[in-house]
Order: structure tokens, then C-alpha cells, then sequence
């Protein structure tokens, strides 16, 4: 009992394990099944030659143990005719009231057993050794009433109101003896001699029988187990011939797709795998031919890149040179020589960005360009862009705000080109400056887990719809008549594109006519890494409240905490209100009005009034 | 043959004559500075000339790769300008052969941006590059930052690792044997040994060095660093005078 309770806490205690372990194990069998052919097919065939040889070995247990019973059942019949014959003799005439019915039956009996060898076995014959059984039974008599001689209880009921009935017949019975049971072919027939019915019964025990048909299971069994085996191993070592040659395929062409466009399959023979190899290394050829002729047209490419550029540069630094010397002497020139000389050299200027501008987007097209990525702060690159469009901020009255993660937010540093950044943001800058009316221009920096985005702010004009994807098409202008100040080559905005797609991130625009624009840089802090989200809404409307009335200047506060009006600083840098609530919405946290602003951690913050 | 070339390199390189001090003119001793232009296109050689004359140096051209080694013995130059695509001979073994005679400070003309080529350049050894398409004045500051010499006080003497410097006498001397160094090479090694204990940023010695005013292109440090310590260390990999200081630059080794 004790055992049994203890057994019970430790099923309780070990059975959760078990179960997991079984799932886990059975996790694992569905995913090699479902990865592995081999497995499949090895399972597969020894699950079906398992009900095959199943089935054959009932068949087969079944015909046998017919056949054999069969010719029991006919031999025991004709024994029990001349057992009939021999008994009818001895019991001629005999009856219940006048003879000692008892002493006649083992007369009887005694007689069928004369030519037993073995006394024990009782009698032998053709059939095999039988017992025989006299009894006097007549239909609604008591059981108790009869006279019988052997052992009757050993015959079954049916078969004995069978015979007592007057007919013949054969039943199959199993006995409880105390060797075990054993199991009698009992074969009963009326002896009609007598004034009163005795029945003859004839127990052939079918102990041979069985230890035959026995022989005969455990050789099925055991031969079957050995088939399916033998089936099994067989189907493993021919699945194995197909499915080998085939995984060394599925090898050789990851290899491929790897890059290591020399591997081949090797062709073996003349038969379907050798036909795949062959096929095989035929597409793996053609398509390094392809791959080849690509990295030439790349090479010529970035030659004539490198080509044009000497061929265009030299005669370009001889113009700029002579026009640099006209230039310092235009003092001299009457007016309009002096004018033209200083259309020339702005005008080379612009000759030379769009000149390397043209070139950076031919050599991003060539896909040659490569990244210099390194872990650096995104941040920091926005400050150095900032400073170098303050050459043509000077003259107007934009402001640019630069919004950086408040400290305790996710940083900004990402394994970026800082090169290729900057120049997206100085692009982006110019752009905002060139569309931002003089209205303050916001650069927001942003991380969160995967990713660092900076948004470009202005309250410009704006983007019409449907002008979004435009803007980055190449020489395409909003409103060819607006006075640009940068100069801008009209490719700038393609090549920030190319550069954030060399980046795996997103440059994306917003714009509503009369709302302003912004730009989003998303970049994946880690390269290789897909993006699904910005740090940042693209849609500044839902961080903000309207734009600052530019009639109000804006406030800033220099480092020493005296509050200027922002047209004299021309970087207001301010940190991002942090989210109030433990859970702020996801594009949210950066809340709509400024107030904290850079001036150190311990600095009275000022606060902008909209 | 190789006493020849030394000789004329001597002639030819003319480094150790000192420079005018500190001149930022183009003139050397009272001499017009002369500066040897190597380039195939004709309009900008001639465009050169004109800029270059009239900000008073004296100019040779040749258009010919091929031709620059005879016209450098012939007009020792204090200066060589030199394309990088050139026909005859590529540019970079004309810089190559021209290290191999001389240590005149040569400037490269260059039409790529391309990292490779700047650095093939570098290492072949020139001294500087000007990006096409330049402005006048930029080529000819830097044409003055590399013709400015190093102020040397009289009879100043200096030790960096086991090397001494006799900075008047342009010599740098290990157990007694001079070390050739180009001119370029010599001020690096000066500007180090100056301040034994100072740590020196690639911004630092560039502004110092090569004369950039605002930050430049740091593999010029690096490029000449190495071809430095080519000469002056005992084992380059293992360098005791020039040393790294990663992260930040460069120092002098311990005496």
C-alpha cells in the first residue's frame, strides 16, 4: 500500500517530465519525418510490410490450424465409428435395472483402451491418444442421475444434449486441469444397443495440435519480424542511393547560392542522378557565364565611372583654373565681362556637384559601391551635417532644431557609412532649407531596439499628393520657378535613396500642401538586419502641434542657460520630452512641445510657448 | 650605375640644400621656385604653367611619362607635379622611379576618388594629392605647404628611439650611418622627436606636416607613417620609434 502511494508521487512527480520529454521527442520525430526522406520512406515501408506480413501470417496460422484440425476432426470420426462398433459389443444388451450398469461401462471402457500403449494416455489410435468417456444420459434427466464412467465433466454440456438427443457430433473444448488447461477434441456418438441411451464420448487431446500450430506462430512471427526488418534495411540502403546523390545536390547548390560559384556536382554513371548532375551543372555553368558577364558589365562600368570622370575632370579643372584666374582679375573687366566671369564660376560650381553627383549614382547603379560601415553615432553625424549646411543657412532666417534621445532612451548609435549619412542628411538639410521658406527646419533623432531614424522637418510649402515617391525620382522638381539656394543638382534626393537602400533602411517622404514635408531616415542599427518599423511616425503631424508661428521667435537657450531668441542661435538643440506614462502609445513619446532643452542636466529648462 | 643615380639624385632632389625658411613665397634662396608639371593634356599643362608663373614660380612640362625621369635630372625641380594617368609611363611608376633617385616632394593630380588609387599613390611615394578639378589657390597652397621647410634652430640635434637627428644638417643617423629620407619623411620624424612625450593625432600631424588647415584625408598619415618606418625601424612590425597610439595617433619611441 505504502509502495502503491509512493509509486503514485513519484507518476505525479515524474509524469509531467515524462509527458514533456515524449512531446519533446515527438516534436522532434515530426521534424525529421517531415525534413527526411529517408526516414519517411524507411517508416513508411516498415509500417506497410508490418500489415502485410500481418496479415499474410493470420492467413497463414489460420489455413494451417484448419488443415491440421481438419484431419484430426476425420481421423477422430472414424475412430470414434469403430470405438462405437466396439462398445456396441461389449454393452449388447445391457440395462440400468437388470445389470450393474457401472462394472459393464468400465468393462466397456476398458475394452476401446486394450490397445492403448500407455495406460496413462488412455487409448491410441490413428487420431492420436484419446480418452473415452461412457455415460447414460437421457434428455431431461438429472444430471446427478446418471451412470458414467470416465471423465464426463471433462465433456462439454452442449455436446453431450447433443448426443443424448441421438446424433453424432464433435465439439473443441478447453479443460481446467491442474497441469494448465488443455484442450480436448471431443468426439460423442449414441450407443443404441442397450434398452436405455448410453453415449460414447472419445477426448482426443490436442496438445500436439497446438504445440505444432505454436511452432508454426512463432516461426510466422519471428520469420515476419525478420521480413520487415530485412524490407527495412533493404528500402534503406536503395533509399539511400536516391536520397544521397540528392542531398549532396541540395549541398552543392546552397554551396552555389552561397557564392561559391565553382561547385559542381560530380556525374557518376548514366542513370537519372547523373542526368540531374549534369543538368545540374549545365544551369550552374550558364549561370555563372551570367554572374561573370554581370561582374564585367559592374568592372566596365566602374571603369567608364572612373574613365569619365578623368576625361571630364581634366578638361573641367583647365576651365575652372582659367576661370578662376579671369575671376581675380574682374575688377579690370568693363561690367559685363565681369558679371559673365562670375556666372562662369558659380555656374562651375554647379557643373562640378552635378558632375559627382552624376557619378556617385552611376556607381550606385553599377552596384559597386561598398559600405565602410562602422559603429557610430547617428547623432553625431546629424551635428556635423548641420554644421556644414550652415554655410547656406547664413542669409535666411531658418532655424534648425535638432531634437536628440533624451538620455535613459534608446541611443542613436547604429554600424552605419557615416560618409553615406552625412551626405543623406546634408541632402536632406539643403532640401528642407531650399523648401522651408525660412520657417525652422526639425531634425529629430530617434532609436528604439533595431533601428535609428532621423526625421527632416520643414514648414514649407509642402508635397501635393501623390508627389512622395516623385521626389526621389531623378532631375524631378516640385516648382521649377521656386528660388533655390543650395543649387541643388536634382539628384540629391536619388542618391540619399540609393545610399539608405545600400543601408538596408528606408528614406521615405511626407508632405501636405501648405503642412510643410518631412523625410525619415531609417537605418537597421545592425547591417544584414530587415527592418519592419521606425522609431520614428512619418507623419510629423502626429508628434506635434502646428508650427511655430514664425512672427514668435522660437527660444532657445545657449549652455550658460541665458534664454536668446532663437533667429541668433542658428542650432536650437533640444532633447525630447520623455513619455510621461510607463507605457506611452508607440508614437507618442516624443510629445508635441519642446520643452526640455540641451543646456545640461542641471540647467533651468525654458520652456516653448506655442 | 647605382653611384650615378645617387649622384644625381643629390643633384636632382637638391634636399639637403635648406629651403628658405619658413618662406611661404615661391622663391628659395632668392631663386624662383622651379616645379616640374607632368601631365599628357596640353590646355591644362599650359593652364599650370600660366597660374603657377604667375603666382612666380619657374615651370617644366612634360607631357610624356616616359620623358619625366631625364627632364627631372635635367631640371631639378623642387617640385613635381604629377597626373596619374599618363601615357608613356602610368603615374605611379614614374613616382615609383622618381622615389627611387630623389626625394623631391611630389604632388599627385588626381581625377579619382576611388581609395585604391589614392592609396597606390601614397604608397608609390608621393607626398600629397589634389584632387581634379581643384581651384587655383588650393593647388598652390599645397604646393607651398610642401616647399615650406621646416624651421631648424642652428645646431639643433634630436633623438627619437635610437636615432639621432641633426635637424640643420637634414641628417638622420643611426650608429653613425645616415638614413635617406625624403624630405616629407624627415619633417614627420622631426615634428615627432620635438615632442618625445606628446601623443600626436593623424588632424594634428597633418595640420603640422603637410600644412592642411582644417581635417583632410587622415590616410596620408597612415600611407607615410609606413613608408617611415620602412626606413627607420628595425623591424616595421614591431616599430620602436614611430609608435601607435591606438585610437588616438602617433608618438615618438622612447630614446
Amino acid at each position: 500500500m505504502n509502495l502503491i502511494r509512493r509509486g503514485g508521487r513519484f507518476v505525479i512527480r515524474h509524469g509531467g517530465r515524462v509527458a514533456a520529454e515524449l512531446r519533446r521527442r515527438w516534436i522532434a520525430f515530426g521534424v525529421l519525418w517531415r525534413r527526411s526522406l529517408q526516414v519517411r520512406v524507411v517508416v513508411s515501408t516498415l509500417a506497410l510490410s508490418s500489415a502485410v506480413v500481418f496479415v499474410l501470417g493470420m492467413v497463414l496460422q489460420n489455413q494451417i490450424t484448419d488443415q491440421l484440425l481438419a484431419a484430426k476432426i476425420q481421423a477422430a470420426q472414424s475412430q470414434a465409428t469403430t470405438a462405437q462398433a466396439t462398445a456396441s459389443v461389449a454393452l449388447r444388451g445391457v440395462s440400468a435395472v437388470t445389470d450393474d450398469l457401472q462394472t459393464r461401462m468400465a468393462n466397456a471402457l476398458s475394452s476401446l483402451t486394450t490397445s492403448a500403449s500407455d495406460p496413462q494416455q488412455g487409448a491410441s489410435s490413428a487420431a492420436g491418444g484419446f480418452v473415452p468417456v461412457l455415460a447414460d444420459e437421457q434428455v431431461g434427466l438429472q444430471p446427478d442421475q446418471e451412470v458414467s464412467s470416465g471423465p464426463l465433466n471433462d465433456v462439454p454440456a452442449a455436446l453431450r444434449q447433443f448426443v443424448a438427443a441421438g446424433r453424432t457430433g464433435y465439439q473443441i473444448t478447453t479443460v481446467p486441469a491442474r497441469s494448465g488447461p488443455t484442450t480436448y477434441l471431443a468426439v460423442g456418438a449414441p450407443i443404441t444397443v442397450a434398452s436405455q441411451p448410453i453415449q460414447l464420448y472419445l477426448l482426443f487431446p490436442l496438445t500436439a495440435e497446438q504445440q505444432t500450430i505454436s511452432v508454426v506462430q512463432d516461426t510466422l512471427m519471428i520469420g515476419g519480424i525478420v521480413l520487415v526488418l530485412l524490407l527495412a534495411s533493404v528500402t534503406y540502403l536503395v533509399i539511400r542511393q536516391v536520397v544521397r546523390p540528392v542531398r549532396h545536390a541540395a549541398e552543392v547548390a546552397e554551396r552555389f547560392a552561397e557564392g561559391h560559384l565553382d561547385e559542381r556536382m560530380q556525374v557518376i554513371g548514366e542513370d537519372d542522378v547523373a542526368r540531374l548532375a549534369e543538368s545540374y551543372n549545365q544551369m550552374a555553368e550558364s549561370i555563372q557565364d551570367q554572374i561573370h558577364q554581370l561582374e564585367e558589365f559592374g568592372q566596365l562600368q566602374r571603369r567608364f565611372s572612373s574613365d569619365v570622370s578623368h576625361e571630364l575632370r581634366t578638361p573641367l579643372t583647365t576651365v575652372r583654373m582659367a576661370a578662376d584666374v579671369l575671376h581675380a582679375s574682374r575688377e579690370q573687366f568693363p561690367a559685363g565681362l565681369a558679371r559673365s566671369t562670375e556666372l562662369m564660376v558659380d555656374e562651375l560650381d554647379r557643373f562640378e556637384a552635378l558632375l559627382g553627383d552624376l557619378l556617385e549614382i552611376s556607381k550606385l547603379d553599377a552596384g559597386v559601391e561598398e559600405l565602410a560601415s562602422e559603429v557610430v553615432d547617428v547623432t553625431g553625424i546629424a551635428r556635423s551635417a548641420i554644421a556644414s549646411v550652415q554655410g547656406i543657412v547664413g542669409g535666411t532666417t531658418t532655424v534648425i532644431e535638432l531634437h536628440v534621445p533624451e538620455p535613459g532612451a534608446p541611443d542613436s548609435t547604429a554600424e552605419v557609412d557615416a560618409r553615406r549619412v552625412e551626405r543623406i542628411l546634408r541632402n536632406l538639410l539643403g532640401n528642407a532649407i531650399d523648401h522651408g521658406e525660412g520657417l525652422p527646419v526639425r531634425i529629430t533623432v530617434a532609436g528604439d531596439e533595431d533601428a535609428v531614424a532621423v526625421t527632416v522637418r520643414d514648414h514649407g510649402v509642402g508635397l501635393r499628393h501623390g508627389e512622395h515617391d516623385l521626389v526621389f525620382n531623378r532631375f524631378w522638381r516640385a516648382d521649377p520657378s521656386r528660388n533655390r539656394r543650395t543649387g541643388g543638382t536634382g539628384l540629391g534626393l536619388a542618391i540619399s535613396l540609393e545610399d539608405a537602400r545600400l543601408h538596408g533602411g528606408w528614406l521615405d517622404a511626407w508632405g501636405e500642401p501648405g503642412q510643410g514635408a518631412s523625410f525619415r531616415l531609417t537605418l537597421p542599427r545592425r547591417p544584414n538586419t530587415e527592418l519592419t518599423d521606425s522609431p520614428l511616425p512619418l507623419d510629423p503631424r502626429d508628434v506635434e502641434q502646428p508650427p511655430v508661428d514664425p512672427e514668435v521667435p522660437t527660444v532657445s537657450v545657449t549652455a550658460t542657460g541665458a534664454v536668446l531668441p532663437a533667429l541668433v542661435t542658428p542650432t536650437a538643440e533640444v532633447y525630447a520630452v520623455p513619455p510621461v506614462p510607463a507605457e506611452p502609445p508607440p508614437d507618442s513619446w516624443l510629445s508635441s512641445d519642446v520643452s526640455g532643452i540641451d543646456a545640461g542636466p542641471n540647467v533651468p529648462v525654458a520652456r516653448t510657448e506655442d | 650605375m647605382a653611384e650615378n643615380l645617387v649622384g644625381s639624385a643629390e643633384r636632382a632632389g637638391d634636399h639637403r640644400v635648406p629651403h628658405a625658411r619658413g618662406a611661404v613665397g615661391a622663391t628659395i634662396w632668392g631663386m624662383k621656385a622651379r616645379v616640374l608639371v607632368v601631365d599628357d593634356d596640353p590646355a591644362l599643362a599650359e593652364m599650370l604653367t600660366i597660374v603657377l608663373r604667375g603666382e612666380g614660380f619657374d615651370t617644366a612640362v612634360v607631357a610624356d611619362g616616359s620623358r619625366a625621369m631625364p627632364a627631372l635630372r635635367e631640371f631639378k625641380p623642387d617640385l613635381v607635379l604629377l597626373d596619374l594617368m599618363l601615357p608613356g609611363m602610368n603615374g605611379i611608376d614614374v613616382c615609383k622611379a622618381i622615389r627611387a633617385e630623389s626625394g623631391v616632394p611630389v604632388v599627385m593630380l588626381t581625377a579619382k576618388t576611388d581609395t585604391v588609387d589614392i592609396v597606390l599613390g601614397l604608397e608609390s611615394g608621393a607626398d600629397d594629392y589634389v584632387v581634379k578639378p581643384f581651384k587655383p589657390k588650393e593647388l598652390v597652397a599645397r604646393i607651398r605647404a610642401r616647399l615650406r621647410r621646416t624651421e631648424a634652430e642652428p645646431a639643433e640635434s634630436l633623438t627619437i628611439g635610437d636615432l639621432s637627428i641633426d635637424v640643420p644638417g637634414h641628417e638622420v643617423l643611426r650608429d653613425g650611418v645616415a638614413i635617406q629620407l625624403t624630405p616629407l619623411e624627415f619633417d614627420l620624424l622631426v615634428a615627432l622627436a620635438r615632442k618625445p612625450r606628446q601623443v600626436f593625432t593623424r588632424e594634428v600631424l597633418l595640420e603640422q606636416v603637410w600644412g592642411y588647415r582644417h581635417a583632410a584625408d587622415t590616410r596620408l598619415v597612415n600611407v607615410h607613417v609606413q613608408r617611415l618606418r620602412s626606413k627607420v625601424e628595425r623591424d616595421p612590425e614591431h616599430p620602436e620609434v614611430v609608435l601607435t597610439v591606438r585610437g588616438v595617433g602617433y608618438k615618438a619611441g622612447p630614446p
